[in-house]
């Protein structure tokens, strides 16, 4: 009788122990571990990155075809120009006003030759059409057809360095997030110009928002301004979903 | 079988429950809580539920749960049709500020899916290698009889639950219950909830197939989670009715 009682104990003490370690290893070696890891509720989601990265492999979400594309609510951020009382509001509006002939997209950090394209030099890297659902972690779904340039080759013209390891993005509505290079490499993480067939509409990003297929669509950034290649991970601080309490990794 | 009490009170040195059995029950015990709750939260979120693929709050929903102010909210801007076409998809912005504490909800539902997958697994293993399953869940074919079952079925119903053994001598309809739960229940909860991983199902496309589409497999998700509560509350229930200090100290202490 004692001695089951005694295994139970000795159970919780070695599961105690192994939780501790991994609290220390989480602080003091973050480098190897994923990215919000050290932090009790956002465990599983770091486990569910490992465990995603581990054992799904690099294979592409299902395309729909043209008759699925179903109506689609805009949320969060639907005009930075009215939304951003600051700088990046009233740039915004002025490139709104000129069709957005005057909007670059910055692309920097561990790269060889760093540039700003303009929409036009997007439009000039061969497109990639795709019929994809959008997923939203509120819970609710819907099918778009979306056109840009995957984000592959934006990378291969700026050419990334051999120590990078995710891709920082930030947006006119002032917010950061970021993508391991799994993501940023897969095939269908583009960047969209087009939606439904026509330019991308105003309140869905316009001129231009990321498509990251395998996770929720708030990874799905609207209105970008700006691409950093970095070796490390960086939360993006108070403009980043961490300490937004969001999880920087939704596959699920 | 003339003395019913007796035969329901074990013999000195009775099977009780396995430590793993013991250990595994209060870890799915937590788990499941936090399953729950959050995933209540998460449903207030977007309390629509749809079949298909696509669905949101611009098309139309198979049910919508009155359990948040998010519930029938409205609050969307002039739809813009994307084709010239009329009648097909349209565009709408939201202008109502919804109800949303999915930062920590979805977090907290796949930390404590975690603790339900990883427990659960073990227990699966030792269940099916150790004859636990076999020998203590799995109802048996003499105990299927008409007569046996309609007693059992009359007995619950009037409430006449027998005191508890302290162990896993179990019940014919509990057998039943606990079979439906291990083996029907859980899987299909787990499964549904990975069809709703945009990563899984670039992976495993068949799951899209399986349940008709992402939303139908959120539906069919919801509707377990409900049996998976009746199941607790019957379960909790019956505890008490059979002895609940007991009952409790046989699961946990294993006496």
């Amino acid at each position: 009788m004692k001695k089951e009682r005694l295994i139970t104990r000795r159970g919780a003490i070695v599961a105690g122990v192994a939780a501790v370690g991994g609290f220390v290893v989480a602080r003091r070696f973050p480098k190897i571990l994923p990215p919000t890891c050290g932090n009790v509720l956002r465990a599983g989601d770091s486990f569910t990155y490992g465990a995603q990265r581990a054992l799904l492999g690099q294979s592409l979400v299902r395309e729909y075809g043209p008759s699925d594309v179903t109506s689609f609510p805009a949320t969060g951020t639907t005009d930075p120009g009215v939304k951003m009382k600051s700088e990046l509001g009233e740039a915004y509006r002025r490139m709104q006003a000129g069709a957005f002939a005057e909007w670059r997209l910055s692309v920097e950090g561990s790269v060889a030759r760093p540039r700003a394209f303009s929409l036009a030099e997007l439009k000039q890297f061969s497109p990639r059409t795709q019929i994809t659902r959008h997923t939203c972690e509120e819970g609710w779904t819907a099918i778009a057809q979306w056109t840009g340039v995957p984000l592959s080759a934006v990378l291969d013209a700026v050419g990334i360095l051999p120590a990078a390891r995710f891709v920082v993005y930030s947006a006119y509505d002032d917010w950061i997030d970021s993508i391991d290079l799994l993501d940023a490499l897969h095939p269908q993480t583009i960047l969209a110009y087009g939606m439904n067939g026509r330019d991308l509409p105003l309140a869905h990003g316009a001129p231009v928002r990321l498509r990251v297929e395998r996770q929720m669509g708030y990874k799905s950034m609207k209105y970008l301004r700006r691409l950093v290649v970095t070796d490390r991970f960086e939360d993006g601080g108070e403009k980043g979903n961490i300490q937004a309490g969001w999880a920087w990794y939704t596959g699920i | 079988m003339t003395d019913r009490p007796t035969e329901r009170i074990p013999a000195k040195g009775g099977e009780r429950h396995a430590a793993w059995v013991r250990i595994s029950h209060w870890i799915v015990t937590a788990s499941v809580f936090a399953l729950v709750f959050s995933g209540f939260e998460i449903l207030m979120v977007h309390p629509r539920l749809y079949w298909g693929n696509a669905g949101n709050d611009l098309t139309p929903a198979l049910l919508e749960l009155p359990i948040s102010r998010n519930y029938k909210h409205r609050g969307y801007d002039q739809p813009r049709p994307f084709f010239a076409s009329s009648g097909g998809p349209v565009s709408a912005s939201r202008t109502y500020d919804i109800f949303n504490q999915n930062g920590w909800g979805r977090s907290l539902h796949f930390l404590s899916a975690w603790l339900l997958v990883l427990p659960g697994a073990v227990y699966l293993l030792a269940g099916i290698f150790g004859g636990h399953f076999r020998s203590h869940l799995w109802p048996r074919m003499k105990e299927l009889s008409p007569g046996l079952v309609r007693r059992e079925l009359v007995d619950h119903l009037r409430f006449r639950i027998p005191p508890g053994r302290g162990g896993p001598r179990y019940g014919l309809l509990q057998k039943c219950a606990y079979t439906f739960v291990v083996f029907v229940a859980a899987p299909l909860m787990i499964v549904t909830g990975l069809t709703m991983s945009p990563a899984v199902t670039s992976a495993v496309p068949f799951l899209l197939r399986l349940f008709g589409g992402y939303q139908s497999a959120r539906t069919i998700h919801f509707f377990t989670s409900v049996v998976v509560v009746l199941f607790v509350i019957a379960h909790v229930v019956m505890v008490a009715r059979s002895g609940f200090r007991r009952q409790i100290r046989a699961m946990t202490v294993g006496e």
